[in-house]
């Protein structure tokens, strides 16, 4: 099997190049982190993070072959006999694929990710009915990988003022908890021209998730609620 | 060379469940407390735990915390003390309320309760055939769930973060007090001592020792090394739980709350061979007990495949329904890992090495304890240990499924509050730090920037994990664990000769994933050395040439020492804070 990998090493390179490597597939190879892997210890200089190797941590996220994805979950069997690997796109490259997902995760932090209710906590549960626990699915599940957020064109441009898909979808996570309070503080946050209304709908986030999540849906919720509030 | 000092009251190593829940309790007191972690603390492996967390709310079953403690006592093959036992179970439905009112996402019944599946080893009234439904459940994705539950308070809290920091070593003073880490701050290669009045480690198991692990490549037992370094003993290292459904060939977990839900195990002959091996709980006895049942099957030559090495979990019974609503995780993992969709055909899955029960001594307020002056358990002052990295012991010699996401909170939280204390009745400022604290770290890191040409850290690794696996099984044999020790001696001193060939300052992953073997290393050795030496079975310790469990001679902890590779023993805590002891009975499910 071929690569052909994205390399930057700062403390030594003076731009970025391609790098080709060859692997000699074995049967116990099923993921393409499994070649990585196996690809680092012919070359320890090549770098990216991983960790659970079964797609719930959400460190190995690259451009594969030109689409997001997780490298733990992508077969082998799936992808052409050469494979370009690239950092994930818009964010600043730290090493090879590796990069720096500090506005990411400012955006995650900006729409209050966290359960907001100003009542004294009951002695037991709090009650939710399976049907409104319901509403959560397809929303709690994220693993935070940025494969949306860096595959969305707004958020490229404006990763500093567009929330991005990945934030929204975990807003849109609280504002749907019938335990949260706080739905018209959180659509106050985001009612502005580039955290929430950067999103065109181009769908690549829901096409990008690793985890078959659709932030799209999610980001259309939250416009509606904005507009049926504004009528 | 002078590094940078930082700081805090508190720091915390590791941001995984119980380090996150240390975090949270010093971060509401308003205390300065630092979380260092080696990745994301989303990223931690807690992330992965899949079927439930204990907690005895009576919501779908009749249930009782000493119901609950009898449990755990019996699981643990009675190697668990007792007064650390009964305090986790009497603050369960505390913990996992709170947990909920931070907004974790519980599954519901329908009258808007949390809901709670049956797991292994979980009955009603002491061991009667009737099982309890104890294991509350976000799905088959509670650790997911709890870890960005948890990662979100701090967020609120405002604690400080140090995300994709290693910690190389604790640094202690000439009367055995901890003042702090020194750590690597990865993106930068520059390391830094950090100072704190108290230091908790919450760094996880050590699981990547094995070559078949369901863990993160993460879990290379940094705390256990820094520990073992710095003299501090490790407790009952030979028992490392095997989860009996591991994906085949991939190692991946599958939850025990698909045998929870109603699924079981075939051989090649479609028997369900459990009815034999326990009779009452059958699917849902305790890990151990499982396990060792479906390593039989697979000796004695009934097992599945071509190669006879595996059987089969079959959940397709349950219907798309409920497999899609509790278990859609499992049914991705299945997919991708086992090509087989459980709604339709049964997983391949065989024993797989997932749990560290012991680790740093500890005790229940997260103390770290280590004997001094003749006291077996001697507070080492300004340490503690939480989350799998600790060995409190609730545990003992064998873990039941969901009682390690509750032994995050309860002593998560224990070890914050007894910190937060710690700290108020300390002086008000910090420890002056000895003139060496660094040096033995930084020698470390000098020592794989000028060698090259050595061993190569992944091939070193490989062989660590191959030995594991071959010397520390399911089932462990005399001669096969006395090859192991030696094995695993020789491998330590190849360790000494690794050499990197990145140098680079910049995320050098290569020198992370060095100082990481080095630590597993220590892990390792105190694994096969204790289990060498004891001379029983017990909970996951199973022995060819001792099949017996010998309560006489053996029931008690095991001290592993770095220093000599030596062996100490102490008395297991048989007396419960306020109820009776369980005393030791023959075990069966």
């Amino acid at each position: 099997m071929r690569f052909s990998i994205y390399r930057y090493d700062p403390d030594k390179d003076a731009r970025p190049r391609m790098q080709d490597y060859e692997l000699k597939l074995e049967a116990t190879d099923r993921m393409l982190l499994d070649a990585l892997v196996r690809l680092k210890a012919q070359d320890d200089s090549l770098s990216f993070r991983r960790s659970c190797r079964e797609g719930v941590c959400g460190s190995d996220a690259m451009n594969i072959n030109g689409k997001n994805g997780l490298a733990c979950i992508t077969k082998i069997a799936d992808l052409p006999d050469k494979v370009t690997l690239r950092p994930l796109p818009g964010l600043p490259v730290v090493r090879d694929l590796i990069v720096d997902m500090t506005q990411f995760f400012n955006q995650y932090h900006s729409i209050k990710p966290y359960l907001i209710n100003h009542d004294a906590p009951p002695e037991r549960e709090r009650l939710q009915l399976p049907a409104e626990r319901e509403e959560l699915n397809g929303l709690y599940e994220c693993i935070l990988c940025a494969c949306c957020s860096t595959s969305c064109p707004s958020f490229w441009w404006n990763p500093d003022k567009y929330v991005g898909p990945a934030g929204l979808l975990q807003a849109y996570r609280f504002i749907a908890d019938t335990r949260d309070q706080a739905t018209s503080e959180r659509l106050d946050n985001l009612d502005d021209p580039y955290r929430l209304f950067r999103c065109h709908t181009i769908m690549n986030c829901t096409d990008a998730c690793p985890k078959n999540l659709n932030p799209a849906q999610a980001i259309g919720k939250i416009k509606e609620m904005l507009v049926r509030r504004a009528v | 060379m002078a590094l940078q000092t930082r700081k805090f009251d508190a720091i915390v190593v590791g941001a995984g469940g119980s380090g996150l829940r240390a975090a949270l309790e010093l971060a509401r007191a308003g205390l300065r407390v630092a979380v260092l972690s080696k990745v994301f603390p989303t990223r931690s492996h807690t992330v992965a735990a899949q079927g439930g967390i204990a907690a005895p709310l009576g919501n779908s079953s009749e249930d009782h915390w000493h119901w609950h403690m009898y449990d755990t006592v019996k699981g643990s093959d009675y190697l668990g003390d007792q007064d650390a036992i009964e305090y986790m179970c009497r603050r369960a439905t505390e913990v996992v309320i709170e947990l909920e009112h931070m907004g974790m996402p519980f599954d519901r019944l329908d009258n808007g309760k949390i809901y709670q599946r049956p797991f292994g080893g979980h009955t009603q009234d002491y061991g009667s055939p009737k099982m309890a439904m104890r294991a509350c459940a976000a799905a088959d994705r509670t650790g997911h769930a709890m870890l960005h539950t948890l990662y979100q308070q701090n967020v609120k809290s405002s604690t400080q973060f140090f995300v994709e920091w290693m910690a190389l070593d604790l640094i202690r003073d000439a009367e055995g007090a901890v003042l702090g880490v020194v750590a690597l701050e990865m993106e930068t290669g520059e390391p830094m001592i950090l100072q704190a009045k108290a230091t908790i480690l919450a760094t996880g198991g050590s699981g990547r020792m094995f070559q078949s692990s369901t863990n993160a490549f993460i879990n290379t037992g940094d705390g256990l090394g820094m520990a073992a370094r710095a003299g501090i003993p490790l407790e009952d290292m030979e028992f490392y739980q095997f989860h009996p459904t591991g994906v085949y060939g991939a190692g991946i977990l599958i939850t025990e709350g698909v045998r929870g839900e109603g699924g079981y195990l075939l051989n090649k002959d479609g028997e369900r061979f459990m009815e034999r091996y326990a009779p009452n709980a059958k699917d849902l006895a305790s890990r151990d007990v499982v396990s060792r049942a479906m390593a039989t099957e697979i000796k004695e030559g009934r097992g599945c495949g071509p190669e006879r090495d595996h059987v089969l979990l079959k959940l397709d019974h349950l219907g798309p329904e409920v497999i899609n609503l509790r278990l859609p995780g499992i049914r991705e993992i299945a997919i991708k890992f086992a090509n087989a969709d459980p709604i339709k055909d049964p997983i391949p899955v065989v024993p797989t090495v997932h749990y560290q029960m012991g680790g740093i001594p500890a005790n229940r307020l997260g103390q770290v304890v280590a004997p001094r002056n003749g006291d077996m358990e001697a507070v080492v002052p300004g340490l503690y240990a939480v989350g799998e990295c600790a060995c409190v012991s609730v545990h003992g010699a064998n873990r039941l499924g969901t009682n390690s996401l509750l032994d995050l909170l309860v002593f998560g939280k224990a070890g914050g509050e007894q910190a937060i204390a710690d700290i108020r009745a300390g002086a008000a400022s910090h420890k002056d730090l000895p003139k060496d604290a660094a040096d033995r770290p930084l020698a470390r890191l000098a020592k794989l920037d000028s060698t090259s040409g050595g061993e190569r850290v992944s091939e070193v690794g490989n062989d660590l994990r191959k030995s594991m696996q071959m010397h520390c099984g399911v089932f462990r044999f005399p001669e096969l664990l006395v090859e192991g020790v030696d094995k695993v001696g020789e491998i330590a001193a190849r360790a000494e000769r690794i050499s990197i060939d990145d140098k680079s300052k910049v995320f050098n992953t290569a020198r992370i994933e060095a100082l990481e073997l080095y630590n597993l290393i220590e892990a390792a050795t105190a694994t096969a050395v204790s289990a060498e030496a004891r001379k029983e079975s017990r909970g996951a310790q199973a022995r060819a040439d001792f099949p017996e469990r010998d309560d006489k001679n053996w029931m008690k902890h095991t001290l592993w020492y770095k220093e000599g590779n030596r062996l100490e023993y102490k008395p297991v805590h048989l007396k419960p804070m306020s109820v009776d002891t369980f005393e030791p009975k023959v075990r069966t499910y």
